[in-house]
């Protein structure tokens, strides 16, 4: 046996022994997702915190950060593993978190020794959650026309302004926001700072979805006082951490691309309403041929999710192609609902009831029309292949 | 294993790119259309393929080949696609090997492809779409088989040194029993081969088997159990054609690309436009999806895993769908002159459709993928 399938059957005895049995059950809605932070409540979910403890203890809700900042210190090869153990026994992902998935990985790159010491074990252990104050009233695909000021006051940064659409703010810890430090020029005048939530002078204001949930905010800063060594990179090149975080974050919801672990829920939920006919064949054959089309797209999204993130570890990636994750990961989510509510029909219009789970294929389809507009619109996305990509004119 | 090409893999990309680009453009394909070639590729240009050790990648090297995989005969594919040559190389040094791979045939057979002398042809198809049934009778006979029936799209069938036939013996036009492959040589009596000239001038036959007499020696795998060895062989072709389309597709899209950043109209040049830009990042898009999708299937061909049929599936729909949206684009793209015969990437729009046909468009494997799902 080689060091890699050593590894391999080591970690699949692990989690065999390890991850609870309730965690490798499908999530069914937002209630199931573990997100950490100082408020998270376990007391009716234990094997969540159990579960999530288990695996930072080893370092493995981060596999491939450093062992100094709480990560695992594993090497692509053996991160893919874990990973694909994780989904052979349909392990739960122990801790989602915007920390993990963008801050992290903007941090590990730009992020003092101190500011790396300070933040990166505690969104490892599921300490600190973390929200993005990035997008405002006025900035929304035009990001670097952000107003959001922050004064220099010698010793701190005097932040005033607001933020849109800033995801769980209600609900996190702390922010990393975008900032403006100087007004005669555009990218070049942002800078990107840490702060507690907590901090007097923030409020937040969550906002009602089409989808009847508010998992956005509107968040607002009053003569909010920013310690200095709270700024990550310099001042004024705030623009290159923004960009280079917004990489990860397109990275991350093209996940949604994927669909969710064990099961296919589009294609039992289409049998379970419309039922096979005597062939074996769902027995609506246009909607079966749509379906089975989206298919086609969603296993060869699959293969390249995977080999985008072979690419990334090797450093191989084009530093645009998260725009091309993003983009079409999104869109085949949206499709993937779209047939979801044509397959279940009259009760997936269901709102409230509880054969519904109150509404929730409803709830998902609305709120998968966000995911196209979050993270930079599919327009924008497309902007960005054209130009960086493909080097069209008129960048 | 990580999903790109290693450093063997990449360097042999290289060599490939570099030969078909300078010994096979589009223009060599032209001008073969130009000519009436009868044929309907270049036999030197085939013996220099087997020079280039091309033709043995698949071979193992037990039998003298180079004993790579899927991964580097697709590498080959695409530049063939991307060039537009005319080659047997899919039919013979990947569909052939493959249902040869395991037979005592090879030792026939193998000589012949690594020494470019011999070109293989596949009869599978019995009527104008690519279907699982197989229904062209094969009765014992003396000593063999007496095969009768017709097959048709059979790709250099009029040329072929080999045509590997799929043959009922047994059962139901469906059942995946009682099916036998053959390995029939040129000049077999009571066979008729017509060449009909297709859209993209390339050459595919009809094949009329009127008591065709073989040896039982030119059974391929087992009577009745040629399902084995024809799946092989199907598995092997989807995913090859999947990487020359990637190459027709890719080409394609380069060319578009290449001139939305050239021709000019109100005075800047038209990939200035948003319309066209987005256009053609979706297009890129699908591409890249279609690209990984074919090294996936590459790759688990070559680890023999069995997720490679329905990867290859995936493959062959996907690059279908996707290539046939690069050549639609490029031809809208480039307005009145990708109408014209002069411009080549009409072309890439004729090859497209020949391989998005070949052995099973994207509906059908759609609708495979669906039945093994369950659905």
């Amino acid at each position: 046996m080689t060091d890699l399938d050593t590894f391999r059957a080591e970690t699949r005895a692990w989690l065999e022994e390890n991850c609870p049995p309730s965690m490798r059950e499908p999530v069914h809605g937002e209630a199931d997702i573990n997100w950490g932070g100082r408020r998270a409540d376990y007391a009716n979910k234990p094997d969540q915190k159990l579960w999530m403890d288990r695996m930072a203890a080893r370092g493995w809700t981060v596999p491939d950060w450093p062992k100094a900042y709480g990560g695992g210190g594993l090497s692509p090869a053996e991160t893919k593993i874990v990973r694909e153990e994780m989904a052979r026994l349909n392990c739960r992902n122990p801790l989602n978190s915007f920390g993990i998935s963008m801050l992290g990985p903007a941090l590990l790159k730009y992020g003092s020794e101190a500011q790396k010491l300070e933040h990166l074990p505690r969104i490892a252990r599921g300490e600190i959650r973390w929200c993005q104050g990035y997008s405002e009233p006025g900035a929304g695909s035009d990001l670097a026309g952000l107003q959001t000021s922050a004064e220099d006051k010698g010793d701190y940064y005097l932040v005033n302004g607001q933020k849109v659409w800033t995801s769980y703010a209600d609900k996190a810890d702390w922010i990393f926001c975008l900032v403006r430090t100087d007004k005669s020029v555009k990218q070049g005048g942002i800078s990107f700072l840490l702060f507690d939530m907590e901090t007097p002078g923030v409020s937040t204001r969550p906002i009602l979805l089409i989808s009847g949930n508010s998992p956005f905010c509107e968040t607002f800063f009053d003569d909010v006082k920013v310690p200095k060594e709270n700024l990550v990179h310099e001042v004024n090149k705030g623009w290159d951490v923004a960009k280079y975080l917004l990489g990860h974050e397109r990275e991350m919801i093209s996940g949604m691309g994927l669909g969710s672990s064990g099961g296919n829920p589009l294609i039992d939920g289409a049998i379970a309403t419309i039922g096979l006919d005597a062939q074996g064949r769902l027995a609506d054959p246009l909607l079966r041929g749509q379906i089975a089309l989206f298919e086609v797209r969603a296993r060869a999204f699959a293969a390249m999710s995977e080999r985008f993130i072979d690419e990334l570890k090797a450093g191989q990636a084009h530093p645009a192609q998260p725009s091309m994750m993003k983009y079409y990961g999104t869109e085949l989510n949206k499709s993937r609902h779209e047939l979801m509510m044509a397959s279940g029909g009259s009760d997936a219009l269901e709102w409230d009831s509880d054969a519904s789970h109150h509404g929730a294929a409803a709830r998902a389809w609305l709120r998968t029309k966000a995911n196209s507009i979050e993270g930079g619109t599919s327009e924008i996305q497309l902007n960005i292949i054209a130009k960086r990509i493909l080097e069209l004119p008129g960048a | 294993m990580p999903l790109y090409l290693n450093d063997e893999q990449t360097m042999l990309r290289d060599t490939a790119k570099d030969f078909v680009a300078e010994h096979a453009p589009v223009g060599h394909m032209r001008a073969l259309r130009d000519a009436g070639d009868a044929t309907g590729f270049s036999r030197d240009l085939w013996k220099q393929f087997a020079e280039m050790g091309f033709t043995g990648i698949l071979v193992p090297e037990a039998d003298n080949g180079l004993g790579l995989g899927h991964v580097e005969a697709g590498v080959v594919l695409e530049e063939i696609g991307r060039n537009l040559s005319p080659s047997p190389f899919l039919s013979t040094a990947v569909a052939a090997v493959e249902a040869l791979k395991a037979s005592p045939l090879r030792e026939r057979w193998f000589p012949g492809i690594l020494s470019g002398d011999t070109v293989a042809a596949l009869a599978i198809d019995e009527g104008a779409k690519h279907r699982a049934s197989v229904t062209l009778k094969a009765e014992r006979s003396g000593n063999g088989f007496r095969l009768t029936g017709a097959k048709q799209f059979v790709t250099h069938g009029h040329v072929a040194d080999l045509i590997i036939v799929a043959a009922r013996t047994a059962g139901g036009p469906d059942d995946a029993d009682g099916i036998t492959l053959f390995a029939v040589g040129k000049d077999a009596a009571k066979l008729t081969v017509t060449p009909e000239r297709l859209a993209d001038a390339s050459l595919a036959a009809h094949l009329d088997f009127d008591g065709v007499e073989v040896d039982a020696d030119a059974v391929i795998g087992e009577v009745d159990a040629g399902g084995d060895p024809l799946a092989r062989l199907l598995r092997g072709a989807r995913t090859g054609a999947s990487a020359e389309m990637l190459g027709v597709g890719g080409g394609a899209m380069d060319l578009t690309v290449g001139y939305l950043k050239e021709r000019k109209q109100f005075g800047v040049e038209i990939g200035r436009f948003q319309a066209l830009q987005h256009r053609a990042a979706h297009l890129y898009s699908e591409m890249e999806v279609a690209r990984a999708a074919t090294l996936k299937a590459q790759q688990l061909l070559d680890a023999g895993d069995p997720g490679a049929d329905a990867a290859a599936s995936v493959a062959k729909a996907m690059t279908g769908l996707a290539t046939t949206l690069s050549v639609q684009e490029g031809v809208q793209i480039h307005g009145g002159i990708g109408m014209t015969d002069e411009y080549d990437i009409g072309f890439y729009m004729k090859r497209a459709r020949v391989l998005a046909e070949m052995f099973g468009d994207a509906n059908f494997h759609a609708d495979m993928l669906a039945r093994s799902a369950g659905y």
